[in-house]
C-alpha cells in the first residue's frame, strides 16, 4: 500500500480553524492525512507541542494562523512567527527536513487556500517518506 | 541494655563515574572538612577516584548492601552500562548525580554524530593525528600475559534513567557542594525522604528567581551577541543586553555561580519542573523577545544564533524529546 502520512496541525480559533470549517461545510475534497488540534491562537505553539509530534510519529507538522496583521490578540501570530523560524533553525540541525514543518496564514475565508494547502504538503511529505524519527528516538 | 548505647550502624556509600570528567567527584571532595563529619556517619565502600577498590569486590557485595550510591556520568559504553546495572542491584538508593547523569551532559553532545563519526575524527582525522593503517581500538587483544579486553562504545550517549531505574537526581556541572552535603545529611540523619524520582539539591523555580541581575518587563531583542561582543555592566540582565543566557528554562539552586562570575546561565541545572523540553522552552521565551515583526528580518536575527541545538541543549541532548540528531 502507498505510504500515507500523517500531519499534526495546530490551527488558531480565530482564522485558520474556521478556513478549515469552510473548507469542510463547502464540501471541498481534501487529502485526509491532516489531524487538526484547535487552539486559541498560533502564539500559544509551544515548541514542546511540535518536538513531541515528531516524536510520537508525526509526519509532519503544520501551523496555522491568522495573516500578519489580523491576530485577535494583535501580536500571536508574530510571536509563533519568530519562534518557527528558530525551532526550523534546530530542527534542521537535528537532521529533520525542513518541509516537514510548515507555518502558513489561513484567514477565516481560505478554505480553498486550506485544502491547497493540505494536499500539497500531504503530496511533499509522500516523496519524502515516512517519518525516521520515532524509531530512531527509541531506546533499545 | 548494653547495646542501647551502641550507636547506629554506619550509612555505606559508594561514588562511581561514568562517561564523566571526573569533576563530580571533585565536587564530592569540595566538601572539604565536612567530609570528617560524612566519614563520621558513613562508610565509603567504592569510589575509583579515592580508593583501590576493584569490580569483583562490588560484584560480591549482596544485593542492597550499599545504602547510596552517587552515579556520576552518562552511558556511553558497555562497561557504564554494566557498571550502572551492577551498582542499581548492589544499591538501596541509586542517585544520579550530576548533569551527564541527570540528563546526558556535555558527553551528550556526542548525540550530534554516532560511533563512526566520533571514530574517524579523533583516529583519522584530527589535526594531531597521523594513522596511515587506520588504526581502530580493538574490542579484544592478545598480549603475552593473555586476552584484553575494552568496553563496546556506543552510537548513542544515554542518562542514567535511560538505562536503569534512578531514585533521585542530583542535577548540576558539578552539583553545588552545599547542596550535596544537605542532600546527604538528609538521608543520613534518616530525615523523610521526599518521593522517588525527585530531584533534590535544586529549586522548583527558575534561574532568574534568584539571579540578581536588574530585570525589566521590556525584554526586546534586536541583535543577539556573544558574550565577547558586549561591553557588560555587570548589572543588566544578560538577555536584555542581547546575550542567551539559560535563566529561564533553568532550576535554580546553584547559587547563580556563573552569573556571578558574569557569564551568562549555560543551563548546567536542567529543565525546571514544568518544563518537559529544556530547549523548546528556551526557544519559545526566546523567540517572542526578537524584536522585529517582519519575516525577513526575523530570519537575519535568528541566524545571529549560529548553533541552536548546542546552544539550549548542551547539557540536556539524551535527556531531550529530540535525543539525538537523525542521521
Amino acid at each position: 500500500m502507498e505510504f500515507q502520512p500523517t500531519i499534526i496541525s495546530f490551527l488558531c480559533n480565530w482564522c485558520s480553524y474556521t478556513g478549515a470549517d469552510l473548507a469542510g461545510t463547502s464540501r471541498m475534497k481534501y487529502a485526509p492525512n491532516i489531524r487538526i488540534i484547535r487552539i486559541m491562537c498560533s502564539g500559544r505553539v509551544d515548541p514542546t507541542f511540535v518536538l513531541k509530534s515528531f516524536r510520537e510519529g508525526a509526519d509532519g507538522v503544520l501551523i496555522c494562523g491568522c495573516h500578519p496583521g489580523d491576530c485577535h490578540y494583535h501580536e500571536g501570530n508574530y510571536k509563533c512567527l519568530r519562534r518557527f523560524k528558530l525551532l526550523h533553525k534546530y530542527i534542521q540541525q537535528m537532521g529533520i527536513h525542513k518541509d516537514r514543518l510548515r507555518l502558513e496564514w489561513i484567514s477565516a475565508s481560505e478554505g480553498r487556500q486550506f485544502a491547497d494547502l493540505v494536499d500539497n504538503m500531504t503530496e511533499r511529505l509522500m516523496e519524502l517518506g515516512p517519518s525516521p524519527i520515532k524509531e530512531i528516538m527509541e531506546i533499545a | 541494655m548494653e547495646n542501647s548505647e551502641k550507636k547506629k550502624p554506619k550509612l555505606k556509600m559508594a561514588v562511581y563515574w561514568g562517561a564523566a570528567c571526573g569533576g563530580c567527584c571533585v565536587s564530592v571532595l569540595d566538601v572539604h572538612e565536612k567530609l570528617f563529619d560524612i566519614t563520621e556517619l558513613a562508610d565509603l565502600v567504592f569510589w575509583p577516584i579515592a580508593l583501590d577498590v576493584k569490580y569483583d569486590d562490588v560484584r560480591a557485595m549482596p544485593n542492597g548492601y550499599i545504602d547510596v550510591t552517587l552515579f556520576n556520568g552518562a552511558i556511553r559504553n558497555s562497561e557504564n552500562q554494566y557498571m550502572a546495572m551492577l551498582l542499581r542491584e548492589k544499591s538501596k538508593i541509586l542517585v544520579a548525580y550530576g548533569s551527564c547523569a541527570h540528563l546526558g551532559g556535555i558527553p551528550g553532545l556526542a548525540n550530534f554524530t554516532n560511533r563512526d563519526g566520533i571514530f574517524e575524527r579523533v583516529y583519522d582525522t584530527s589535526e594531531s593525528t597521523v594513522n596511515p593503517e587506520k588504526t581502530r581500538p580493538q574490542l579484544k587483544t592478545q598480549v603475552p600475559e593473555g586476552e584484553l579486553h575494552l568496553p563496546y562504545f556506543f552510537d548513542d550517549v544515554l542518562a542514567l534513567d535511560q538505562v536503569v531505574c534512578v531514585d533521585y537526581y542530583v542535577p548540576g556541572c558539578p552539583p553545588q557542594t552545599e547542596r550535596l552535603v544537605e542532600v546527604f545529611m538528609a538521608i543520613a540523619t534518616g530525615a523523610t525522604l521526599p518521593s522517588k524520582k525527585t530531584v533534590l539539591g535544586a529549586w522548583d523555580k527558575t534561574q532568574c528567581d534568584e539571579c540578581i541581575r536588574t530585570k525589566t518587563d521590556k525584554k526586546t531583542i534586536k541583535e543577539f551577541r556573544r558574550p565577547y561582543e558586549i561591553e557588560d555592566d555587570g548589572e543588566t540582565c544578560f538577555l536584555e543586553q542581547g546575550v542567551i543566557c539559560m535563566g529561564p528554562a533553568t532550576r535554580g539552586g546553584c547559587g547563580y555561580r556563573c552569573i556571578k562570575g558574569n557569564a551568562p546561565c549555560k543551563g548546567c541545572y536542567g529543565p525546571s519542573p514544568d518544563i518537559s523540553d529544556p530547549g523548546a522552552k528556551m526557544i519559545s521565551s526566546i523567540g517572542t523577545m526578537i524584536d522585529s515583526n517582519d519575516p525577513v528580518e526575523i530570519s537575519e536575527i535568528v541566524d545571529q544564533v549560529a548553533d541552536p541545538a548546542g546552544t539550549f541543549y548542551r547539557f540536556s541532548l539524551p535527556g531531550s524529546i529530540i535525543r539525538r540528531k537523525i542521521l
